[in-house]
């Protein structure tokens, strides 16, 4: 069994003994300081933060780091050991940039199935009005037992009952979905920006490794949280109630921080390597788009994020140690929390949509065969997007007791997002406008993003606008709209930008008939989802409830929105049987399967170890299709050894 | 966070320069002191959120000292480097090892005198949470300072850095700066501003 001796497996049994090791520390502590060894709390934590230092040390991403430290010098050379199989890279520490951005995307699609699964647990309940599906008999057969007490991890309540277990599933639904997109948005980033400027890696490999791997435990302990009680306060974790919430609520807090370390050391290793490793020639005016969207994303990432660590870090001080933060009751502030909170977590949904948004820009002109209208603009657009996010925070506050005056200056600055993002849909028009549009699966998916994210943006202005907000607020009106921008913004970008680069990564292709299925399930099984949601939330129907009232109506639609729910994870399943066999034994893709002009195809597939055999040089505009003439790069420069710093 | 040292042998597949990677290291690392600094300014945002116009009682004396204590090291890791730059080791491992002493007693000083003798506990009131919090994170980014420092020293000890190549020294520098400008604001927002409540 080689899986043994891959670094995941050494990172997992690290993990095990150090989450011991961990709480018997703990333990150990409290003796000393005269108190009894056993609390719950304290020491379960405890473990699971050496746990998750283990996981790193003996999965190896600091390995290269004790070396420094000690004086020793490492070689930079990515060298491939050709005794072993090649999946075993993608098991291990590596610092190529390819198999990190791939593992990235393995690690995203399992969270995007795990938070989905979840989703299709409580969208079945949310078909009747009642308690019918979550209910005693349902806990039986999930977890072999029926609420109650019971267990030494749960130490009295593990799901205390199908409510809390639904606010739960609902809230890891939340949170999961968003790792999986943070990890997409790192997968793309990673795989992409440094074939796209021509460098051959990123500019720190091992903080690259190093930012995914701390996924990993960061992933399972945000997953584990369902063992220790769950947690019922959203995705967003307000208190009072976060402090009050089972132990789960930990795992939530201490999960999202690794992950949110991930965030932080990848987005400034995709700033610097942006920034100082572009290809001769190229210029940041003629970078390929989707570059600028990444550095946009960049920008948020490295610096908000600092905030919603700070603020988790805050609540777990606050459990643990009871230090009133946002105790009302004991000198704290719970809208303090919401404003530290929202200062990352409204940046961050342009963190997940502006890689997206970048992918259609990069996508468009190669289908359409037409240059990308008003690039400058929208390379513009994707920072100013990035700018205006830290201005708008408290537009998610509007109800939530803080001063009335400061909600006018928030809706003024939320509806001005709609300016930058006007700014790429006219670009989208402009570039679809008279092209000779090919409609191969990736610019179907294109497609469908386009038009939802144009239902997310046109949803978004009633919920930044108080006098409406103030009506539609908690209500599924805000789902579908969240819904529709994720979908538009990254779910359906990050499909089509997989299958798009699917021949680069394996050097075959996907099954076209398969992957138009998915498309054509997919796009109306959402439509008819966000939709819905939209609808029942003018209706009246609450979001976060189990239950509703039978009377109200919302019953046929809701039973049309959980069919919905199963048709798009259908399709979802069929893009990973695609994936998955055509990765096996697809047929062998020739190298620019999309005659695109992009310096990535010009290089074999699947793209060699280093990337590029000698550095190429920028001659011309990046998206000139249809122009004679005019490349855009010159893959064999005179002089073919000068180095490629810019 | 950042690679600390261009390894002479081996270079990247690009073949980057010690220049071109300074160039790339120094960067990253600043783009990690702006981030760093996120969370001290969302502490102090918490602060006042929370005291408002009071600070805590502390001991002026102590805070005082240790301040000064904590000012008076950096100037002697800017010592330090600047002794490197000169390819000076002796000079440099002995400023360096100044600066080590007095980022400890500082460490000391907090953690050890001014948390035992404060007159209330990290779960007493926002005062408790606030003085703990901004202490605690701050101490915290001391350690990791002082770890680094004890690196460099280390590695300055057995003659890796040149006058010409000791990005390892620099970097240990910019942090400890970094860490010492936190500081003054948390001084000022701590033991200065306003009446004690």
């Amino acid at each position: 069994m080689r899986f043994f001796s891959t670094g995941l497996f050494r990172g997992l049994v690290a993990q095990v003994a150090g989450s011991v090791v961990g709480m018997a520390f703990v333990m150990a502590a409290r003796v000393l300081m005269g108190e009894p060894a056993w609390s719950r709390e304290p020491v379960i934590v405890g473990g699971m933060i050496i746990g998750a230092l283990a996981f790193l040390v003996g999965v190896g991403s600091f390995n290269d780091w004790f070396k420094w430290a000690r004086g020793k010098q490492v070689s930079d050379e990515i060298t491939v050991d050709p005794n072993k199989p090649s999946w075993m890279r993608y098991f291990s520490v590596d610092y190529d940039h390819k198999v990190i951005g791939i593992q990235y995307g393995v690690v995203s699609m399992l969270l995007l199935l795990f938070g989905g699964t979840f989703a299709m647990f409580f969208r079945t309940e949310l078909a009747t009005a009642g308690i019918d599906f979550l209910n005693n008999e349902i806990f039986k057969v999930l977890l072999g037992y029926e609420p109650g007490p019971v267990g030494l991890l749960s130490g009295g309540a593990m799901m205390p009952n199908p409510e809390h277990f639904f606010n739960s599933l609902m809230s890891l639904h939340g949170i999961v979905m968003i790792a999986g997109i943070l990890l997409g948005v790192g997968a793309m980033s990673n795989y992409l920006v440094p074939m796209l400027i021509g460098a051959n890696d990123m500019a720190f490999p091992r903080l690259n490794s190093f930012a995914f791997w701390v996924n990993v435990p960061g992933a399972l302990i945000l997953l584990s949280s369902l063992l220790f009680g769950g947690f019922d306060t959203g995705w967003v974790g307000y208190p009072p109630l976060a402090l009050r919430a089972p132990l789960g609520m930990q795992m939530f807090l201490f999960g999202v921080y690794l992950i949110g370390i991930s965030s932080i050391a990848g987005a400034i290793n995709v700033i610097v390597t942006i920034l100082t490793m572009r290809a001769k020639g190229m210029t940041m005016m003629k970078m390929p788009i989707f570059a600028w969207a990444a550095l946009a994303t960049a920008v948020l990432q490295f610096s908000a994020t600092q905030l919603i660590g700070l603020t988790f870090q805050l609540v777990m001080l606050e459990r643990l140690l009871g230090m009133p933060f946002f105790d009302a009751t004991a000198g704290g502030d719970p809208i303090l929390y919401q404003h530290l909170f929202w200062f990352y977590s409204h940046p961050a949904v342009y963190v997940f949509i502006l890689p997206g948004l970048g992918i259609i820009s990069e996508l468009l002109p190669v289908f359409a065969r037409k240059p990308l209208y008003g690039y400058k603009w929208v390379a513009f657009s994707s920072f100013g997007i990035a700018l205006i996010s830290f201005f708008v925070w408290a537009h998610h506050m509007f109800v939530s007791g803080m001063s009335p005056y400061l909600r006018i200056p928030f809706m003024y600055s939320t509806l001005l997002v709609a300016v930058p993002t006007g700014v790429k849909f006219f670009s989208w028009a402009g570039t679809l406008w008279q092209g000779k549009i090919k409609l191969a699966t990736p610019m179907l998916f294109v497609l469908g993003s386009i038009i939802i994210f144009l239902l997310g943006g046109v949803t978004g202005p009633p919920a930044a606008t108080i006098s409406t907000d103030l009506h539609i607020h908690d209500t599924y009106f805000v789902v579908g709209h969240f819904h529709d921008t994720m979908f538009g913004g990254f779910i359906f970008p990050i499909i089509a930008a997989i299958y798009y680069w699917f021949p680069k990564m394996t050097g075959r292709m996907y099954s076209e008939r398969l992957g138009k299925w998915h498309f054509w399930l997919m796009f109306p099984a959402f439509m008819l989802l966000s939709n819905g949601m939209l609808l029942l939330g003018l209706q009246g129907m609450r979001r976060r409830v189990v239950a509703y009232d039978a009377d109200l109506g919302f019953g046929p639609l809701h039973v049309a929105l959980t069919i919905a729910g199963f048709v798009i994870f259908f399709s979802m399943i069929l893009f990973a049987i695609n994936i998955i066999r055509s990765a096996r034994k697809g047929p062998e893709a020739k190298d620019n399967v999309w005659d695109s002009r992009s310096p990535e195809w010009q290089i074999a597939s699947p793209a060699p170890l280093h990337n590029y055999a000698q550095p190429f040089e920028v001659v011309g505009e990046p998206y000139d299709y249809g122009l004679q003439n005019s490349p855009y790069v010159n893959m064999t420069p005179a002089g073919g050894s000068a180095t490629a710093s810019h | 966070m950042t690679e600390p040292q261009a390894s002479s042998g081996h270079h990247a597949p690009a073949g980057a320069s010690y220049a071109t990677r300074l160039a790339r290291n120094r960067l990253g690392l600043w783009l990690f002191v702006v981030s760093d600094a996120f969370v001290f300014v969302g502490l102090f945002i918490a602060r006042m959120v929370l005291l408002g116009p009071n600070r805590p009682e502390l001991l002026q004396g102590l805070g005082l000292a240790v301040t000064a204590m904590l000012l008076v090291s950096s100037f002697f890791m800017n010592r330090a480097e600047v002794e490197m730059a000169h390819g000076n080791r002796p000079a440099f491992l002995r400023n360096i090892m100044v600066t080590l002493v007095l980022g400890t007693i500082f460490l000391v000083g907090v953690v050890g005198v001014e948390w035992q003798l404060a007159p209330f506990g990290p779960s007493d009131g926002a005062e408790g949470a606030v003085f703990y919090s901004m202490t605690g994170f701050h101490a915290f980014h001391v350690f990791t300072g002082l770890i680094l420092l004890f690196v460099v020293w280390n590695n300055g000890r057995r003659g890796l850095y040149t006058a010409e190549q000791h990005w390892g020294v620099e970097a240990a520098a910019i942090y400890w700066h970094f860490i010492d400008v936190v500081w003054m604001f948390f001084y000022v927002g701590l033991y200065l501003m306003g009446t004690p409540a």
